[in-house]
């Protein structure tokens, strides 16, 4: 899975840097939004029969099911505990961020 | 004004059709209208020109004034050279999308046919309506006969898209007085509009190579920056508009002088400065004064942003007292015109003797009579009598 990479915002230096109107690059993510979660979805690879309803109904898309094992992107998932509501197995877990 | 243009011809136009014929002669890809009394004809020509394929460009039926704002700057964002007109309401109306035309730095080109605003409701002129939009970051010019209308609205693409402006610009017409008055234009060749007007190639436009993001946020941070910005590319417009003057006068013969236009003002003791049609009046009063010996001059103001402040600092040291025809009033102040000059003049360390002629407002005639009683206020100040700093002229009471 093309996983999103950060790319660092190059801030103008001078007035001359400054683009013509309020424009910038587009197309490019300049931070990941990993802060907005309190808890983490945790999967039990041991039961995961990866049946892949979680992998579809991700909204931030962040589950690559292309690994032997599932893989969630801890940079963009938001925590919103969507796939553990719906494994139909109950074996994703959420656990509190820092535990 | 002599014409040179070997190939151009005349018509017998009114103001509305003037403007119509510029815009023709810009080559706009997109024009987006909505008509309103009294800029309708502008709206109407261009419409028979485009189903006649005189003209073409694509031509939008926006709903509203606030989507012909929008619908032009969408063009401008693809790169497009755009047109619109309005009037009135229907520029209060799109008083949003002027801000983000201007902060975004499209250089549309807009007519405005200066009338009031309701209420009362009337659907005559004055300059309340765009002198209200000052602070838009949008150029204002004014115009005095449809000739001047028809070359302004060429001259202001080659203002609006100048490198160092990327502004757009106003061009306003008296309503009735400008737009629905019938006099002989000259009416430019194609090729000559094309040799002094180049296909427009943005530099603020959607590169499918380069992708941005546009008219986003700028946090408290960043924002300043882009309002600096803006002021500067006004300071540049001031010289642009010289410049720009020039070359158009070098190819079609009329000259216009720029930010401002002095009439017999050599020697003159009191100086009278006003804004559009008014100023055509004006002139045959200040012949007749002259023939009697009055020194009095005339300037008119032809841009009220960017602001003529130098000159005006310059003609402070010239002239004993001054007259501002404002056909606006800020309520609670003056009006917005004089508002300015007196800062100028302000700044050259001049004590100024002005007064503040309120008039014409709502289409009420501004007649010779009432020029000439303005001209005698004024050479009262010279001779050391007292006159109200505000005077409303032909009221009824």
């Amino acid at each position: 899975m093309a996983k999103p990479r950060i790319v660092k915002f190059q801030y103008p230096e001078s007035l001359e840097e400054m683009p013509l109107g309020p424009s910038a690059v587009a197309g490019i993510l300049t931070e990941s939004n990993a802060g907005w979660r309190v808890q983490r979805p945790v999967i039990d690879h041991t039961q995961c029969t990866k049946c892949l309803l979680c992998w579809v109904l991700c909204p931030d898309g962040v589950i690559d099911k292309e690994p032997e094992m599932l893989e969630i992107d801890m940079n963009y998932c938001k925590g919103c505990g969507l796939c553990a509501h719906e494994c139909p197995k109950g074996v994703i877990k959420m656990v509190r961020e820092g535990e | 004004m002599i014409n040179k243009s070997k190939s151009s011809h005349f018509d017998f136009l009114n103001g509305d059709e003037a403007v119509a014929y510029g815009a023709k002669l810009c080559r706009p890809h997109v024009v987006a209208v909505y008509p309103i009394t009294p800029q309708t004809i502008v709206v109407e020509r261009i419409s028979e020109f485009v189903a006649n394929n005189l003209m073409n460009c694509e031509y939008i039926h926006v709903e509203s004034e606030h989507s012909a704002m929008c619908a032009a700057m969408g063009a401008s964002l693809v790169g497009a050279r755009a047109f619109t007109a309005t009037s009135s309401q229907g520029l209060a109306y799109m008083h949003e999308m002027l801000h983000y035309v201007s902060g975004s730095r499209f250089p549309i080109v807009m007519m405005n046919a200066n009338r009031t605003l309701a209420a009362p409701w009337n659907i005559f002129g004055d300059q309340r309506d765009s002198l209200a939009q000052r602070d838009t970051g949008w150029i204002q010019v004014y115009v005095e006969n449809g000739q001047e209308a028809l070359d302004m609205i060429i001259q202001a693409y080659a203002i609006a898209e100048n490198d160092q402006v990327y502004t757009p610009v106003m061009v306003n017409l008296d309503g009735f007085v400008n737009t629905h008055t019938f006099e002989l234009v000259n009416i430019p060749e194609q090729p000559e509009v094309d040799a002094f007007l180049p296909p427009f190639k943005s530099k603020n436009a959607i590169d499918f190579d380069r992708p941005r993001s546009f008219c986003m946020t700028a946090s408290p941070e960043w924002n300043m920056e882009f309002r600096y910005q803006q002021q500067e590319a006004m300071k540049n417009a001031e010289k642009v508009i010289a410049e720009v003057d020039q070359k158009f006068g070098d190819t079609f013969g009329r000259y216009y002088g720029g930010l401002v236009e002095e009439y017999r003002c050599q020697d003159a003791e009191v100086v009278l400065i006003g804004m559009g049609s008014v100023v055509g009046t004006s002139r045959i009063v200040v012949d007749k004064l002259r023939d009697k010996g009055g020194k009095a001059g005339l300037v008119k103001l032809r841009f009220y942003r960017p602001f003529p402040g130098e000159y005006l600092k310059d003609l402070s040291t010239k002239v004993k007292a001054i007259g501002v025809i404002d056909r606006d009033i800020s309520f609670g102040y003056e009006g917005a015109v004089a508002s300015d000059i007196k800062s100028a003049l302000c700044r050259a360390g001049w004590s100024p003797k002005v007064i503040n002629f309120i008039a014409g407002i709502a289409g009420r005639d501004i007649t010779k009579e009432n020029i000439e009683e303005m001209y005698n206020k004024l050479f009262h100040l010279t001779q050391g009598k007292e006159e109200k700093e505000l005077q409303f002229v032909g009221l009824r009471w």
